[in-house]
């Protein structure tokens, strides 16, 4: 299982990338394999607001489905339409092409560094 | 508890679910990808968690007429039935397939969670007929190979003639040097065959089918496509679609109580007395990507009217289906209710069953 060491990760199994304050998020190759095959993504619309810790969109695979938490407090800048018309990619590239959406943010929360992630996948 | 494949399939690269107190394969590799292998080509499943009970003995026939809804001892030596056992408020304990493999002899298929009260149940119902139930469960394996190249693969590895085996039948042959009983059932809305074998054969025969279909597009598949490809052949799924509270008719499943058999069935006064369904079991089909799961709301207007038991996004047919007990008055195709998905109304539209039929 890949968990690149340069990204921050949730315990909802996000991951976070943060350029200025700009952030980047995504669902791990952990949480996309525990889905299954993603077939249909529902992302929070660009220039709205979102707060930490609570849902902001829907992942749905054939088998479940899955809350988007909103890892961080901030204004959505975009949203990645890809992945909506092609939501296969947050299994096939779930750090590249299957990126969700991004966050304007003023300040970030704690997070998950990589080998804090690797352990929190390691449990049970 | 594991299957004798267990290690077969780590050695795959399964991912692992508990169903039933079993750790059982979810998927191998993905569960369109397994999905689409069964309607195109084929898929090899481990089923071993079901239940095999064996009955023989002269009254055997009569023991199941009583225990079971259907009418086994007309089922002619060889072939098989799908079945009812019913509780005396004529509830269903589980739905089953029945083989007759001699004139006093039968197999009874149970799922996994149900196997045990099954077991036991017909241990209790077979008191008084010349009988012997012997559950076989933790002897016997069972894979399934189904999928429209099926019958290339299982005929490159067996003598059976499966020109003369017909849906529904079983025959005793063997593969890979093995015995097996094969059975042309299964779980998919697709052609295939059931192989029940011992344990101790379980892996050899695997072995021998995998082999054999390579060029035939055979890839191992895990039960979450099991039950989307159920799904769309319009099956019932016990626990979802069946309980022990419902009611068969009103599963559309009456043609499986047979009233018209001589003498008393468990269940019998119950069924005859039970009025009209009236909620019954109904598909629904609906746009978009966002499919109705398990428990929730079916509406009509603004009128809660019932109860989603199985939904997802179809993968054969690219929009969400499910099924649903409702009204009798809203069952009608082409009824447009709606299903609340977490929070947000959907249309949906009542359709005949099952969604998706082989050609």
């Amino acid at each position: 299982m890949t968990i690149p060491q340069n990204l921050r990760y949730t315990k909802e199994h996000e991951w976070i990338s943060v350029d200025g304050d700009v952030v980047t998020v995504g669902i791990t190759a952990f949480a996309a394999e525990a889905l299954g095959d993603v077939v249909f993504v529902e992302l929070p619309e660009a220039g709205s607001e979102v707060s930490a810790g609570t849902p902001c969109g829907e992942i749905e695979s054939t088998k479940s489905v899955s809350e988007i938490y909103a890892p961080v407090d901030g204004e959505i800048t975009e949203v990645n339409q890809a992945v909506i018309d092609n939501p296969e990619s947050v299994n096939s590239d779930p750090y590249e092409q299957g990126w969700l959406f991004k966050v304007r943010v003023e300040s970030m929360p704690e997070l998950m560094d990589a080998a804090a992630y690797t352990a929190l996948t390691q449990e049970g | 508890m594991k299957t004798p494949l267990h290690d077969v399939h780590s050695g795959l690269g399964a991912s692992f679910t508990d169903f039933a107190g079993w750790d059982m394969p979810v998927r191998y590799s993905s569960d369109l990808a397994e999905h689409r292998a069964v309607r195109e080509a084929s898929g090899l499943f481990d089923l071993s968690h079901m239940g095999e009970i064996e009955l023989t003995g002269p009254q055997a026939a009569d023991a199941l007429d009583y225990a079971l809804s259907g009418k086994l001892s007309a089922v002619a030596v060889g072939r098989a039935r799908y079945s009812m056992m019913c509780n005396e408020r004529g509830g269903v304990v589980d739905d089953l397939v029945v083989y007759r493999l001699g004139e006093e002899r039968y197999l009874v298929v149970a799922n996994a969670g149900n196997a045990a009260e099954v077991s036991a149940e017909l241990v209790r119902r077979a008191e008084g007929f010349d009988t012997i139930v012997d559950d076989r469960s933790a002897e016997t394996a069972l894979i399934a190979v189904q999928g429209p190249t099926s019958a290339a693969i299982v005929g490159a590895v067996s003598d059976a003639d499966l020109a003369a085996l017909k849906y529904f039948a079983s025959v005793p042959t063997t593969v890979g040097g093995r015995e097996v009983l094969l059975a042309r059932t299964g779980y998919t809305g697709e052609d295939g065959f059931e192989l029940f074998v011992a344990n101790a054969d379980a892996a050899a025969v695997w072995q021998v089918l995998t082999e054999a279909g390579e060029g035939h597009g055979l890839v191992p598949c895990g039960l979450a496509c099991r039950d989307t490809l159920r799904l769309e052949a319009g099956m019932p799924l016990y626990g979802n679609e069946l309980s022990a509270d419902g009611s068969p008719f009103a599963a559309n499943l009456g043609r499986v109580v047979r009233f018209d058999k001589e003498g008393d069935f468990v269940g019998r006064a119950a069924l005859e007395n039970q009025p009209e369904p009236e909620t019954v079991l109904v598909g629904l089909t609906g746009g978009g990507r966002r499919a109705p799961r398990h428990g929730y709301r079916v509406l009509q207007g603004d009128d809660e009217v019932g109860e989603i038991t199985s939904g997802a996004l179809s993968p054969t047919l690219g929009h969400p289906i499910a099924m649903a007990y409702v009204p009798v008055r809203c069952s009608e195709p082409g009824t447009t209710l709606s299903a609340d998905i977490r929070g947000r109304l959907e249309p949906v539209e009542v359709v005949a069953l099952p969604f998706y039929q082989r050609r």
